[in-house]
């Protein structure tokens, strides 16, 4: 077995130290070993955006990271969303929106936006839905997210 | 996974020798947006994964007056992020811009998309078209390819055991030039080429006569197809209807496609034609500087 190392970086603003096998993904030991598990695991491959985290300030998908990568890094998290008073305003055009149903895409989909509206703060419909195509949804239909996403943005910008 | 060893080299003398060192069970990794799933479906076993993200050769990415540098590993985020890289190898920033989503583009790099040496991929039409070369290191010292002779079947390449690509080099943009790339898939975005093409054109001063072109198919041949031929139909005619439609005969005669789930070979033959017309009137218009229609989706 190859030996594991120690990984130092930062997850969502505080220094984090664990310890990972070179064949661990990112996904596994945030989930496994972190405990971080509000970010998800959907299809390991690339494909659904579920396990979006944002990474040194790009969003990726941690099911295609390998958690030694993160070595000296900056990571976001979907626990690190919401402030210490309240929702964060994404979270709350998500909800106001009825943007989720089951909830499992949600922690990406906010991750998604929120690199978004970092990047754009007035992204126009087209520039949203291309900006999430790395996001599936199997239950709540997209326009809804789309929707929670423009009230997101006003939020931001205002 | 399957277990392997990971390794994070500063130089690029370190990762030959890592590569060399290891030469039949060691895989570079730059993005990582086909390896680790290769790994995770054991359709490749390494026992060493070797980080190229780290050396600062395979980052580089550098326009100049001699041309474009784009360092192997650098992501498809920043080639299309740069305004004056999108404008002059639009073609390039076309691909990157479709290759997956917002998450894939933050990793995936035009040198894993050319060394993953699929018949789809959609970067390598656009630098073929551009007339890129790519520059690969070994234990034997550097070497240079043209973009069009690097892929050698599907999953196939040139590079000996040991050998990695370093960065593509583009030559300096003609003073009227245009390129463009753009693909056919079911869907708006997130879906693999049924049929891609990627066209640069150069025009003479008035904008109204090819003075070259180069045009490259994807999806329709074992290796990213380079069709002379079609750039023979175009050089020193007029840009009229009857250039391009020559153009887009010979790219259609050219495509050797296969049926499969995503097309039959019919509809691929027909379709590399219709997009070669529709890639060479971008590529023109993007050369005369004028408005142009496209956007991703269509
Ligand atoms: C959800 C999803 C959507 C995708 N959509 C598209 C798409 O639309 N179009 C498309 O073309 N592709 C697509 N891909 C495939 C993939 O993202 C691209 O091929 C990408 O460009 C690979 O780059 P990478 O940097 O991630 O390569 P990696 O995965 O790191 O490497 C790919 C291969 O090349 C080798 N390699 C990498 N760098 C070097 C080097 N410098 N020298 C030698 N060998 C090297 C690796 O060992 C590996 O075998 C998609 C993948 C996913 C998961
Ligand atoms: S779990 Fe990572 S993209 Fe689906
Ligand atoms: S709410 Fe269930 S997958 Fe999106």
């Amino acid at each position: 077995m190859a030996k594991q190392r120690i990984v130092s970086t930062s997850i969502n603003g505080n220094p984090v130290e664990f310890l990972a096998a070179p064949r661990q993904t990112l996904l596994e030991v945030l989930r496994d070993n972190l405990d971080l598990i509000g970010t998800k695991e959907g299809c390991s491959n690339g494909n659904c955006g579920a396990c979006t985290v944002i990474f040194n300030g790009r969003p990726v998908d941690s099911c295609l990271v390998l958690a030694v990568e993160a070595e000296g890094g900056e990571l976001e998290t979907i626990e690190g969303v919401a402030l210490t008073d309240g929702l964060h305003v994404i979270q709350d055009a998500f909800l106001g929106q009825a943007a989720l149903q089951c909830g499992i895409c949600t922690p990406g989909f906010i991750m998604s936006t929120k690199a978004l509206l970092e990047e754009n703060a007035s992204p126009s419909e087209d520039e949203i839905r291309f900006h999430l195509a790395g996001n599936l949804c199997r239950c709540t239909g997209y326009d809804k997210i789309v929707r929670a996403v423009q009230q997101a943005a006003e939020g931001v910008t205002n | 996974m399957r277990d392997f060893e990971y390794e994070a080299p500063m130089s690029l003398d370190d990762a030959v020798a890592l590569l060399s060192g290891n030469p039949a069970a060691a895989k570079p990794l730059a993005g990582g947006t086909d390896l680790i799933d290769h790994i995770r479906t054991r359709r490749l076993e390494p026992d060493l994964v070797v980080d190229v993200k780290k050396i600062p050769d395979l980052n580089v990415l550098e326009l100049g007056d001699d041309g474009l540098r784009l360092g192997a590993a650098v992501p498809c985020y920043r080639i299309y992020g740069d305004p004056q890289i999108a404008a002059a190898y639009s073609a390039v920033a076309d691909s990157c811009r479709i290759i997956g989503g917002t998450q894939i583009q933050s990793r995936a790099s035009v040198g894993g998309n050319l060394c993953n040496s699929g018949p789809a991929a959609d970067s390598t039409p656009s630098l073929i078209a551009l007339a890129a070369r790519v520059v690969i290191a070994g234990p034997g010292g550097r070497r240079e390819v043209a973009a069009e002779d690097f892929c050698t079947g599907p999953g196939q390449n040139v590079l000996e055991s040991g050998e990695l690509v370093v960065e593509i080099v583009f030559p300096a943009r003609p003073a009227v030039g245009g390129s463009h790339y753009r693909r056919f898939i079911p869907r708006n975005e997130m879906d693999i080429a049924v049929v891609g093409v990627g066209a640069a054109v150069e025009l003479d001063e008035s904008g109204q006569s090819f003075v070259s072109a180069r045009i490259a198919l994807a999806a329709v041949a074992p290796t990213p197809l380079y069709v002379e031929a079609a750039g023979a139909a175009l050089a020193g005619q007029p840009v009229s209807d009857e250039a391009i439609a020559a153009a887009a005969a010979a790219a259609r005669e050219a495509a050797t496609p296969i049926d499969d789930m995503r097309g039959t070979v019919e509809f691929r033959k027909h379709i590399s034609g219709v997009l070669t017309e529709r890639v060479i009137r971008e590529a023109v218009a993007r050369a005369r500087g004028e408005e142009t229609g496209y956007r991703i989706g269509q």
